[in-house]
C-alpha cells in the first residue's frame, strides 16, 4: 500500500511459543517502534483514564502506540473536521502514535443494531451509526496512524448461529473492501496503515475463512476480533487463534481486542498474538483494585526474595468475596468482577496497613504512598483514588509485558508462566481452604 | 516606601528578626517578617516562616478536605508553587481518625505533603449540621453521620485532633453563629469563643511545632467584634483569623468587618480571613490588610467545568466552547494552557474525570498566579495601580464594578477610574 511503512521485525519465533519482535518505522516520521509481544496504551479520547499528562510522565516505558476509539471521538466529527489538523493536533498530543479503533474494549457493546451497510457505536449522547461513507470520513478528521476497518463484530455471544456469524464474516469482508477503495482515494490518508478485522465467532472453518481472505487484502496487520473475555474459555480462544494466525502472514502483526487478563494474555501470546489493548489496568481501577501479581522470573534467590515479599505477604488478602475466580470465567459481566491478580483497596484490612501497594514497585503510587491512603481516598469517593491506582496498574500491567517479552527472549516463558499462573492455583487453594474453615 | 523591610539593610536584620521574635511567644514556631507595605492602601507582602517551609503572603490556600485535594497529586501541587493548603479536622477527624493519622506522623505523613497544612477546628462543619449540634460551654454536641454516635467536640477534644493531624497552623474552636444571625446569640457565641480560646491554648500539646491561630468573632455588630479583638489580642497566640464572615452577610457589612479587625491586630501577626476566594474579595481583601485566604470554591466550581479566568470564568462544557482552539487563557502559564485547547478540554469533559484535574490544575494556578502578581505590585509599590487594572480587565464597565468593592477599597485611598 502506498506510503506503507511499518515494519514487523521478528527476532524469535517458536511455533507454540509465542513471537518475539519489534514494530519499527511507526508514526509520521517514522521514528517510534512498539516491541512485541505488547500493548497498546488504552485511552479515553487520548487521554488515560484519570490522569493529565503530567501525571502520565511519571511513567517511563509506556507504549509507543495509543489507541483511540470511534465511541469516543464519532461525536466530535464535526469538530475534527473543522479543526482540520487531525486528532494529534486537536488533544494536543503532538508527539503520540494514535491507533484508531471503532469501540472500547472497556466498554460491552450492544447488540442487535448492526446492518448491512451499517455499525453503531455509543458515545456519551447515545448510539451513533456509521456506514463506511461515515466512518471514512471520520478517519480522515481524525487522521490516525492505522486503524481498525468498519466491522460486524456482533458474534461474540453464545450461541450465535453459524448463519449470523457467516454473514458477520462476509459484511466484514466488504466492509474492509470498501474502506480500503476510500482509502487508497483519499490523499489526507498517505501513510496511514489499515487493519483488517477477521470474525468468525467460534466457528473453526468461519475463523479460517475470515483469515484466509483478509490476508488476500492490502493491509498492514489483524485485528482477531470477537475472542474477548467472557465470549468463550480459553482452550477454545486458542484452538482458534492458534487455526486463524496459520492463515495470516508472519511479517505482520497480529492484534487480539478484548483480552487483557495475564492469564489469558499468556495463552494467546503462545498461540501467535502479538498485540493487545491495555483496558484491564483500567478495569481494575474502577473497581478499586489494585494489580499485585508476581512476574518476577529471576533464578538469583536474592532478587527473588526481594521482589516477591509483596505476593508472597498476600497470602489470603487477594480475594475477599471468597469467590471470584471460581466461576464466572464464561460470564460476560465477569468483566466487572475481581480477578486472583489484584487486591481490593477498600477491603477493611487495609486501613492501617502501612505497606505500598506492592513493595518494590516504582511507580509514582508506591513510591509516594501506602495502602492506608489508598483505602481512605475509596471509602471517601476521592478522585485522587483513580489517579493513583490506574498509575500504578498502568506501570504493573506494562511492567508484566516487559517481563513476558523478556521470558521469551531467554526461554524462561514456562518460568513465568508458573509465575503468573501458578500463584492463581495457589490462590485458589487458599480461597477454598477460607471457605472451608 | 514606608515599608520596613528585611530584606533591605542587612545589618538590620537580626534587629528586627528580634523584635519580631520578641512580640512572640518565646516557642512559637513562626515567624513573619514584613517585606513591604502598600504606602496607600493597609496591603502588606510578608514572608511568612512555618516549621515546613516558607510562604510568601498575600496566599491563598487551597483546601484539601478529606486529605487530598480533588484529583490533584501532592506533586502536581508543588509544582504550581502552593505553600500551604488546608485539611478539615472534621472530616479526618472522622475518617481515618486521628489515632491513625498519628501513626501515619500526621497529615503530613499520611498524604505525603511536604509542605505546610493548616487545619481548621472542626466547628465550622458544625453550621451545616446544625440540626444535629447542640452548642453548651462544654462544647459542640453532635451525631456522627457515619453511626449516629453522639460526639462532642470540645476545645480540648478539637486540639488533640489537631495535635494528632500535626498541622502548621491550628484553629480555635470557636462557636459559630452564621453571620445572618443577629442578637443576644452572636454576644454569647463572641464571649465563649474567647474563653474557649484560652482552653485551645492550655490543650495543644505541640506548641513549639504547631500555631494556634485565634479566631475573631462577634458577628456583624463593630461593638462586638471590637470587643472580641479586645480580649483576643490580649492572648499569646501566633496568629489571627477573622471569622464568622462570608456565609451569606450583605458584602457592605462584610468588609466593614474585616477592615475593622485589620484596624486592631497586632502588625507583626499574619492575619487569615477565613473563607474567602473570588478574585475580587481576594484583591479587595488584601487591600485592607488581610495576609492569607482559604476557600473551596476554586477547586469545586472547576468539577462542574468552570474555569477561572481574569475577566471572570469560562464554562468549559457549555457549547460554545466545542469549536474554540484557544487555551483557556492564552496567557496562563498553568500546565493545562500550555497543552490544551478549550474545545478538547470540552470535549474530554464527556469521556474522563481527567477534565476535571485539568481544570482543577488551572483553577489553582489561577488563584496562586493571581496572589503572586498581588505581591509583586506591593513589593514594587504599585498595588494601587495593580487594583485598578485588574478591576478594568475582570468587569467589562466602570458602572458593572461592586458597589461594597468601590467603597471598601475607597476607604484605603484606592479610588477607581
Ligand atoms: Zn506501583
Ligand atoms: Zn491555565
Amino acid at each position: 500500500m502506498a506510503g506503507s511503512r511499518m515494519k514487523l521485525e521478528l527476532s524469535r519465533v517458536v511455533q507454540g511459543r509465542g513471537r518475539l519482535g519489534v514494530l519499527k518505522e511507526l508514526g509520521k516520521t517514522g521514528q517510534h517502534s512498539l516491541e512485541v509481544p505488547g500493548c497498546l496504551l488504552h485511552t479515553h479520547l487520548g487521554t488515560v483514564p484519570h490522569l493529565t499528562q503530567e501525571t502520565l510522565q511519571t511513567l517511563s516505558n509506556l507504549p509507543s502506540v495509543t489507541q483511540l476509539t470511534l465511541s469516543n471521538i464519532a461525536e466530535h466529527q464535526e469538530v475534527l473536521e473543522e479543526f482540520k489538523d487531525g486528532f494529534r493536533t486537536f488533544a494536543g498530543l503532538h508527539d503520540a502514535v494514535f491507533y484508531c479503533s471503532l469501540h472500547d474494549p472497556a466498554t460491552p457493546c450492544l447488540t442487535g443494531y448492526t446492518t448491512n451497510k451499517t455499525v453503531s457505536v455509543w458515545g456519551s449522547g447515545g448510539r451513533i451509526e456509521l456506514t463506511v461513507a461515515k466512518f471514512m470520513a471520520l478517519q480522515k478528521a481524525v487522521q490516525p496512524d492505522w486503524y481498525q476497518s468498519m466491522a460486524d463484530g456482533e458474534t461474540w455471544q453464545n450461541n450465535t448461529s453459524r448463519k449470523r456469524v457467516r454473514k458477520s464474516v462476509d459484511r466484514t469482508l466488504a466492509h474492509l473492501d470498501e474502506c480500503l477503495l476510500v482509502h487508497q482515494n483519499s490523499q489526507e490518508l498517505e501513510g496511514v496503515e489499515v487493519f483488517g478485522v477477521v470474525e468468525g465467532g467460534d466457528f473453526l472453518e468461519e475463523r479460517v475463512r475470515s483469515g484466509r481472505e483478509t490476508a488476500k487484502r492490502p493491509v498492514a496487520g489483524f485485528c482477531l476480533d470477537g475472542l474477548q473475555t467472557g465470549s468463550m474459555d480459553q482452550a477454545l480462544r486458542t484452538q482458534l487463534i492458534t487455526a486463524v494466525t496459520k492463515e495470516l502472514p508472519e511479517d505482520k502483526p497480529r492484534l487480539l481486542q478484548g483480552v487483557g487478563r495475564p492469564d489469558e494474555v499468556l495463552a494467546c501470546v503462545e498461540a501467535g498474538v502479538d498485540l493487545f489493548e491495555s483496558f484491564f489496568p483500567f478495569q481494575v481501577t474502577e473497581r478499586g483494585c489494585a494489580l499485585c501479581f508476581s512476574f518476577d522470573t529471576s533464578p538469583d534467590p536474592e532478587l527473588a526474595g526481594r521482589a516477591a515479599p509483596a505476593v508472597l505477604e498476600l497470602d489470603g488478602e487477594r480475594d475477599t468475596s471468597g469467590e471470584t475466580q471460581q466461576n464466572g470465567d464464561l460470564n460476560p459481566d465477569d468483566q466487572s468482577r475481581m480477578t486472583s491478580f489484584e487486591i481490593n483497596l477498600k477491603d477493611k484490612r487495609y486501613k492501617d496497613d502501612f505497606r505500598p501497594l506492592v513493595e518494590g514497585c516504582g511507580c509514582y503510587c508506591c513510591k509516594n504512598h501506602q495502602r492506608v491512603y489508598l483505602h481512605h481516598l475509596l471509602v471517601t469517593n476521592e478522585l485522587l483514588a483513580g489517579v493513583l491506582l490506574m498509575i500504578h496498574n498502568t506501570a504493573h500491567y506494562h511492567a508484566f509485558f516487559a517481563a513476558l517479552r523478556e521470558a521469551l527472549a531467554n526461554d524462561k516463558l514456562e518460568v513465568l508462566k508458573r509465575r503468573v499462573l501458578g500463584e492463581r492455583g495457589r490462590q485458589m487453594e487458599i480461597n477454598k481452604t477460607d471457605k472451608s474453615e | 516606601m514606608a515599608a520596613t523591610t528585611e530584606c533591605g539593610a542587612d545589618v538590620n536584620t537580626s534587629e528586627n528578626n528580634m523584635s519580631v521574635m520578641k512580640a512572640l511567644s518565646a516557642a512559637s514556631p513562626l515567624t513573619l517578617r514584613v517585606v513591604a507595605e502598600c504606602p496607600v492602601t493597609k496591603a502588606r507582602a510578608c514572608d511568612l516562616i512555618l516549621p515546613h517551609c516558607a510562604v510568601s503572603t498575600p496566599v491563598f490556600m487551597p483546601v484539601g478536605t478529606q486529605g487530598t485535594l480533588k484529583g490533584i497529586t501532592v506533586d502536581q501541587l508543588e509544582g504550581l508553587g502552593c505553600e500551604i493548603c488546608l485539611g478539615n479536622t472534621y472530616h479526618l477527624g472522622m475518617r481515618p481518625g486521628p489515632d491513625l493519622i498519628e501513626k501515619a506522623n500526621g497529615l503530613h505523613g499520611f498524604m505525603n505533603w511536604k509542605r505546610n497544612l493548616l487545619t481548621d477546628s472542626g466547628g465550622f462543619q458544625m453550621v451545616s449540621l446544625v440540626e444535629l449540634s447542640e452548642v453548651t460551654e462544654e462544647g459542640v454536641k453532635f451525631k456522627s453521620p457515619y453511626d449516629g454516635e453522639e460526639i462532642l467536640l470540645s476545645p480540648e477534644k478539637s486540639i488533640s485532633i489537631q495535635n494528632s493531624l500535626g498541622s502548621d497552623i491550628m484553629m480555635q474552636l470557636d462557636d459559630v453563629v452564621s453571620s445572618t444571625v443577629s442578637g443576644p446569640r452572636v454576644e454569647e457565641a463572641m464571649h465563649r469563643s474567647v474563653r474557649w480560646l484560652d482552653r485551645c491554648i492550655a490543650a495543644n500539646k505541640n506548641p513549639d511545632k504547631q500555631n494556634l491561630f485565634a479566631i475573631i468573632q462577634g458577628g456583624l455588630d463593630a461593638e462586638l467584634r471590637q470587643a472580641c479583638l479586645d480580649e483576643m489580642t490580649q492572648r499569646d497566640v501566633p496568629g489571627f483569623a477573622i471569622g464568622g464572615l462570608s456565609g451569606g452577610e450583605e458584602k457592605d457589612d462584610f468588609w466593614r468587618m474585616v477592615t475593622l479587625s485589620t484596624d486592631h491586630l497586632p502588625r507583626e501577626k499574619p492575619r487569615y480571613l477565613m473563607g474567602v476566594g473570588y478574585a475580587v474579595d481576594l484583591v479587595v481583601c488584601v487591600a485592607l490588610g488581610c495576609d492569607m485566604f482559604d476557600c473551596v470554591f476554586p477547586t469545586r466550581t472547576a468539577r462542574f467545568g468552570s474555569a477561572l479566568v481574569p475577566w471572570g470564568s469560562l464554562q468549559v462544557k457549555h457549547k460554545q466552547y466545542a469549536k474554540d482552539f484557544q487555551p483557556i487563557d492564552p496567557d496562563c502559564p498553568c500546565p493545562t494552557c500550555k497543552r490544551h485547547s478549550r474545545a478538547y478540554l470540552h470535549a474530554l469533559f464527556k469521556s474522563d474525570t481527567a477534565a476535571m484535574h485539568y481544570i482543577t490544575i488551572h483553577n489553582i494556578a489561577y488563584q496562586l498566579t493571581l496572589m503572586r502578581s498581588v505581591r509583586r505590585s506591593i513589593v514594587d509599590g504599585c498595588f494601587p495601580e495593580f487594583i485598578r487594572t485588574f478591576m478594568k480587565r475582570m468587569f467589562p464597565s466602570r458602572d458593572q464594578y461592586p458597589g461594597w468593592a468601590v467603597d471598601a477599597l475607597a476607604s484605603v485611598d484606592v479610588t477607581l477610574d
